[in-house]
């Protein structure tokens, strides 16, 4: 297990602490986050984050959509963890909540995360059995977030 | 071998009949090629899989006879198991003491019967006393009904999920029986007809005395409920057997006749719902059969969607992932499944008619964002074969408008095509998206009356700046005067611009352009007005001017050049407003040459009122006058062309005589 843990460390995998998904009506279709820490705590945090993702994207005046980034990067930092945002042309908020002692984070690591929670979600939409606005309860995506969260081990 | 059955059973003393023994040892032949002594253990797979029993049956049967103790499957411990076998066929408990009874042969269906008759039907009954002696031979053309060739120990691991949630909730047996099984087998039979018979598969296992028998020699022939399916299906219950597969196409073909297409999402959805599975469970077998992730099912995802339905009806525990049996590719049925065919096909016919918001802002918008953020998903094409099929329908209310704005240049004709071939293709295959989009691009390069994207914009006005509006009236003058440097600069204008014919544009225009350029050209209504009534002079008077003699352009081209002036310096009338007023104006010259008088601006207000009433004929008459136009020109253009033959004769000779005079002259310098 040691040895697994210091192989992980060597490969330097970005683990979230916490992932949430967030509905163009800022109610949370999924969020899950590492045990260890007291899960309320988190569902605050992406909340505040979620006045950040307003101000980003409609702070920027521009008239067209396909203009805007998707990628938010560093919503804000605190002094525990850092909370990084994105938000999809439908409105539907990604947000991540990393580590701070995670300093060899890389941009594109976080926005590889991004993408792969995007693709993973476009795929959900895409089953008919799932209604816009339901909690997400897919497999496929519960086990792309679980890859991606840090191992409470 | 009765001692080595009495060992392999620890004692019991099994005794074979000499049929038996004659069916048993030719099985036992069977089983072991290789003459080791022991029979293969997927030979042994073939042939209990061939007795038609459901899957913890046998597993019972192996357990009983020891091969599970000994991992393999002895003489003794085979024979014990065909005897079982019989006796489970023949209804009896699988037990080490029915096997003492006089017993029935154990029948196989893959061995006694053709390969294709999955289901032998009663009359094979009757027939397997005298097939089971040859039972021998048949074997090798038996092979190939045994698709999945499998280990023991796979199909032991594959019992081990049909016996875990072997307790399921009971259905009637009546539901069970009453299942029609015929040699129909799937198709008009309702689904959850065929939920109950599978339903109840589970429940043979414990009854294990159903009257599901296959091969009832001695008992009365129950209704031939389709046991092979189940079974088949527990030996692998991620595998599709063939009679699956009829029954998952004939079930597709009722929801999408083409084998080759999709099936929406919306439809699945509502035909999978009847299957009454909890929807967490539904949405986790759509993400496990839809494949490819574009929101609908070809032929193959929707038979391993059902076949999963199928399974978890029967209380299987839906695997995380696909089973690598059921995977796509897999199962090669010879349904040859072309999943990027025509997926547009199925998405057009369903969404035109949702499609129909005429939202050009946003049709055009989204190709524009799927040409540059081209991830593939396949939603965002499905959004864009959505656009697509608006655009056909926003293309043509766009001709009325664009006309208003298009040069004269522009032929109508080449709209229709654009639109044709946009509705073209727009039933053409996802790979032609991308061509898709070009059309619309270059159809885009019109002028837009509407306003659009950025993009489109900026296309826009590349456009409009090098389309020269060479309005067919300045080539189009009389301008043949005899000042040669004028007909120079003219016929180089003409040359330079490029005649272009002046457009047929008339007919799809809207009548609000004829009243917009009636409004417009108010000061020159007047003389349009005189024209009006004077159409059929015009004719007449047309004839007489292309009988003019040619010496007379130079005068009318004088006028018209004046009066064609003021109509240029208007740039913002319709141009195509224009164009009924030029030759209108241009038949004025020769009326006011012929000295008619004026006299229609008293009577432009009625004019006018006429002009109006006649706007709903406007179109025919602006076909006529554009007839009249190109006559027109015909005419200048010979003039034009007569005048040039002349001045070009004129330069000629001058050279000549100033060649002579070089040459004369030349003798003279040299000397």
């Amino acid at each position: 297990m040691i040895g697994l843990m210091s192989r992980d460390l060597r490969v330097r995998v970005i683990m979230a602490v916490c992932i949430a998904v967030i509905a163009k009506e800022n109610y949370p279709l999924y969020i899950r986050s590492v045990p260890t820490q007291g899960e309320l705590k988190f569902h605050y945090t992406v909340h505040t984050s979620l006045d950040v993702v307003e101000e980003k994207i409609s702070g920027v005046g521009k008239a067209l959509a396909d203009q805007r980034e998707l990628y938010l990067g560093l919503l804000y930092p605190t002094e525990d963890y850092k909370v990084y945002g994105y938000v999809t042309n439908s409105k539907v908020k990604f947000v991540i909540v990393v580590d701070s002692s995670n300093t060899s984070l890389r941009d594109n690591e976080i926005r590889s995360m991004f993408r792969k929670l995007h693709n993973s979600f476009t795929d959900v939409m895409c089953n008919p059995f799932y209604n816009p606005g339901d909690q997400i309860q897919s497999k496929a995506f519960d086990s792309i977030v679980a890859a991606m969260m840090v191992q409470a081990c | 071998m009765d001692q080595g059955a009495a060992a392999g059973t620890g004692g019991t003393f099994i005794s074979l009949s000499e049929v038996e023994q004659k069916c048993y040892s030719g099985l036992y032949a069977l089983c072991q090629p290789d003459g080791t002594g022991t029979p293969a253990a997927g030979k042994v797979a073939e042939l209990f899989r061939a007795s038609q029993l459901p899957a913890d049956t046998l597993h019972q049967i192996t357990e009983v006879c020891g091969a599970k103790r000994l991992g393999y499957f002895g003489c003794g411990q085979f024979y014990v198991a065909l005897k079982l076998i019989a006796a489970a066929q023949a209804g009896l408990p699988v037990r080490l003491e029915s096997v003492g009874g006089e017993l029935p042969l154990s029948v196989f269906v893959g061995i006694t019967h053709d390969p294709e008759m999955r289901y032998p039907a009663h009359p094979l009954t009757n027939e397997s006393q005298p097939h089971i002696p040859g039972s021998a031979p048949r074997p090798p053309a038996d092979r190939p009904v045994f698709r999945h060739p499998e280990s023991i120990t796979d199909k032991q691991e594959a019992w081990s999920p049909p016996r875990s949630p072997g307790i399921s909730p009971p259905r009637s047996p009546s539901a069970y029986r009453s299942y029609p099984y015929s040699a129909q087998r799937n198709g008009t039979d309702a689904l959850l007809a065929y939920d109950g018979k599978l339903l109840s598969r589970s429940s043979v296992s414990q009854e294990n005395s159903s009257p599901s028998h296959y091969f009832v020699r001695l008992q009365p022939e129950p209704p031939p409920i389709t046991r092979v399916l189940s079974v088949d299906y527990s030996e692998d219950p991620w595998r599709i057997t063939e009679e699956q597969r009829e029954y998952y196409t004939n079930q597709f073909k009722s929801l999408q006749p083409d084998l080759n297409a999709l099936i929406l999402g919306t439809t699945a959805k509502n035909f999978f719902t009847k299957s009454k599975l909890p929807i967490p469970e539904l949405s986790h077998i759509w993400e496990l059969s839809d494949v490819d992730k574009d929101g609908a099912l070809t032929f193959s995802e929707f038979c391993i969607a059902f076949h999963l339905i199928v399974a978890r009806k029967n209380s299987y525990v839906l695997p995380e992932t696909l089973p690598p049996t059921l995977k796509p590719g897999y199962v090669d049925q010879g349904v040859t499944l072309s999943e990027t065919t025509q997926p547009l096909i199925v998405l057009i016919d369903t969404v035109t008619p949702p499609a129909s918001q005429p939202v050009r802002k946003q049709s055009i918008i989204s190709p524009q964002d799927n040409i540059t953020a081209l991830s593939a998903s396949p939603c965002e094409l499905s959004s864009v074969d959505r656009q697509v099929t608006s655009r056909p329908g926003v293309n043509t209310c766009k001709q009325d408008t664009r006309d208003e704005r298009r040069q004269s240049e522009f032929s109508p004709k080449r709209l229709p095509d654009a639109s044709e071939k946009l509705i073209q293709r727009v039933s053409t295959l996802k790979p032609d998206s991308p061509q898709e989009l070009d059309a619309i691009m270059k159809s885009r390069t019109r002028p837009r009356s509407y306003s659009s994207t950025s993009i489109d914009d900026a296309m826009k006005k590349a456009e409009e700046p090098p389309t020269p509006p060479p309005r067919p009236q300045k080539t189009h003058s009389r301008a043949s005067s005899l000042d040669l440097n004028k007909l120079f600069q003219q016929s180089g204008q003409a040359s330079k611009s490029g005649w272009l014919p002046p457009p047929p544009a008339l007919p799809p225009r809207p009548p609000a352009t004829q009243i917009f350029s009636f409004q417009h050209g108010s000061n020159k209504n007047t003389q349009k007005a005189v024209q009006q009534p004077n159409f059929a002079d015009f004719s007449r008077f047309r004839e007489k001017e292309t009988s003019t003699p040619p010496q007379r352009p130079g005068m009318r081209g004088g006028l018209s050049t004046e009066d064609l002036a003021p109509p240029k310096t208007d740039p913002s009338a319709a141009l195509l407003g224009h164009a009924p007023q030029k030759p209108v104006r241009r038949k004025l010259h020769p009326d006011s040459q012929s000295a008619t008088p004026p006299s229609g601006t008293p009577s432009s207000a009625a004019t006018l009122t006429k002009s109006t009433q006649r706007l709903p004929s406007k179109q025919k008459r602006e076909i006529q006058m554009a007839i009249r136009k190109n006559r027109e020109t015909n005419a200048v253009l010979t003039r034009l062309n007569s005048e040039l033959q002349q001045q070009l004769k004129v330069v000629h000779r001058e050279r000549v005589t100033l060649e002579s005079q070089l040459d004369l002259l030349r003798p003279v310098t040299s000397a």
